[in-house]
């Protein structure tokens, strides 16, 4: 697999904040990566860097083979943009800016297609102004799909959209990975992050903290399985602490917490509470998601 | 410059779409002609050396359409692009910033001519307006008179933090050309403390200019006019480009 993108030794100061420190990784072709850090980890100013909007302090970036500094008119022919934070005028009209913007690069598709799939056909007349969230970031989609790109950077995608949208959105991005382009993301939702990306690279305070699958990062975090249940009024957990592999016990009102590692965990938990004649219900597991990594590295 | 076209065809359609924008422009300097029209009517004035009311007030009325553009639609417009994003949006594409300059210019230039066809028109069919200059030369002068101002305006957007200050500087700067130039108010009546004021407002140059041509004065009379105008223009011009800001 070859690199869509290759950074090494990013560097990016403001005055004396230092936003992005010596950050390096690279971004194979037709995956799906997700870049997530806490508020203020330097995730926008690194993809602006990348995309060319922003001049690196130091550092060597190769995108789709381009310098985005020196090649940045050429590079944004092949790439497509999705910005946190941008707007059209508000009596444009949806067909109107797509036509506007195909016209600005040298290669772009024929949009009418584009705006099928992106489910705004019926509003091809509509003014920018009267169109939802959802569908200005739809319509944002499309802008940055217009030159049919070969990578596609999406600036926190989904935030200010209702599950609904966002699951839609999840959806739109896959079928743009299997139209053969690389995405790069950024996103405050780890659920998304973990649903969405083939990697994740999480930053925090302009250093890289881990890049994996989200199921290597996750596993990585070697937390093991947890127990929830909910116990009679005045049970006291502490016998299970000498369970066989259990880590910690924790209850918090009525709800018990046991946390630990082994196959027969849960047998061995659920014995233990049979044997001592503990009335208990709701019992479940949980395994540790994406969010838990997060917290656990960007503390 | 690939997306110009396209850019310019947007922008002029944009403007339309804000019937507001284009009072200033369109609609106030034909009703501020029939308010004085309807006044003074266009006989020999000998306030006005001779010539009539509407005569001298036409060309002087452009300075009203070419201040509304340049002082009033450009930064805001370029302000509130910016403000908003759309400049970001577009810098995100290979799109050149000198196309978006050149969109806005051509876009703001066809409506001040519009402003001043229209004025023209009216005056002629409701008063019978005479002209004794050089067309051609008329024209120069006010295409002169026009990206003069046009590079002021688009100074102010790139100093303005943010829209509304753009807004409020624009303000600042037109009204005080528009009373104190004789665009609004002739020259004529302006008591000598006003006239030397006057001197220093870069509007009256242009009422100068384009009433010296529109009555058929040779150039040389009006090259100090001209003189102003350009040094406007080129420092106004370069001085906006340093200044031009994404975001």
């Amino acid at each position: 697999m070859t690199a869509a993108v290759k950074v090494e030794g990013l560097r990016k100061t403001y005055g004396s904040l230092v936003a992005v420190d010596g950050i390096s990784f690279d971004v194979r072709e037709k995956e799906i990566f997700g870049m997530v850090g806490p508020n203020g980890a330097g995730k926008t100013t690194t993809i602006e860097c990348l995309e060319g909007l922003r001049n690196r302090d130091d550092g060597r970036l190769a995108i789709l083979g381009y310098d985005p500094r020196r090649e940045g008119q050429e590079l944004r022919e092949r790439i497509g943009v999705q910005l946190q934070q941008s707007s059209l005028p508000d009596d444009i009209k949806v067909s109107e800016a797509l036509d506007l913007f195909a016209s600005f690069f040298r290669k772009a598709v024929e949009w009418p297609p584009l705006i099928d799939l992106l489910g705004l056909a019926e509003k091809r007349n509509a003014r920018f102004a009267k169109l939802s969230g959802g569908q200005k970031q739809r319509l944002f989609i499309a802008l940055a799909l217009v030159n049919d790109p070969d990578l596609v950077f999406l600036d926190e995608l989904t935030t200010g959209l209702d599950p609904h949208a966002r699951r839609a959105m999840w959806d739109l991005v896959r079928t743009i990975r299997d139209r053969g382009k690389t995405v790069f993301l950024t996103t405050h939702y780890m659920e998304e992050a973990e649903e969405l990306c083939d990697r994740v690279l999480v930053i925090d305070h302009g250093r890289v903290v881990a890049l994996d699958t989200p199921d290597n990062l996750i596993r990585g975090l070697d937390a093991g399985t947890r127990i929830v249940f909910t116990a009679e009024e005045g049970y006291d957990p502490k016998p299970l602490e000498s369970v066989a592999g259990v880590v910690k016990v924790e209850k918090a009102g009525a709800k018990v917490f046991v946390t630990g590692s082994g196959e027969r965990l849960v047998v061995l938990v659920v014995d233990a509470l049979d044997a001592a004649n503990v009335r208990f219900r709701d019992l479940r597991t949980e395994r540790p998601d994406l969010k838990d990594v997060f917290l656990t590295l960007t503390k | 410059m690939r997306g110009l076209w396209k850019l310019t065809r947007m922008e002029a359609l944009l403007y339309l779409r804000e019937p507001m924008a284009s009072f200033f422009t369109l609609i106030f300097p034909v009703l501020l002609l029939f308010l004085f029209g309807s006044i003074y009517g266009n006989k020999p004035n000998p306030f006005f050396g001779g010539r009539g009311t509407v005569d001298a007030s036409t060309p002087a009325y452009m300075a009203i359409i070419i201040g509304s553009t340049a002082l009033m639609s450009i930064p805001i417009g370029m302000s509130t692009y910016r403000e908003r994003g759309v400049l970001r949006r577009f810098r995100a594409t290979p799109l050149q910033p000198g196309a978006i300059i050149m969109a806005e210019i051509i876009v703001h230039f066809a409506m001040t001519l519009l402003g001043a066809v229209l004025l023209v028109a009216a005056a002629r069919l409701v008063y019978g307006l005479n002209f004794g200059g050089n067309a051609a030369l008329v024209f120069l002068g006010f295409m002169l008179s026009s990206l003069s101002f046009f590079a002021v305006g688009f100074l102010v957007a790139s100093l303005a933090p943010n829209a509304r200050v753009a807004n409020i500087i624009g303000m600042v700067l037109y009204f005080p050309n528009l009373f104190l130039s004789g665009a609004t108010f002739p020259k004529e009546m302006f008591p000598p403390a006003v006239k030397a004021v006057g001197k220093f407002i870069p509007m009256t140059y242009v009422v100068s200019l384009l009433q010296g041509l529109w009555f058929g004065e040779p150039l040389d009379k009006n090259l100090l006019a001209v003189v102003v105008l350009g040094g406007l223009l080129i420092v106004g011009g370069i001085v906006s480009a340093m200044a031009f800001r994404w975001e």
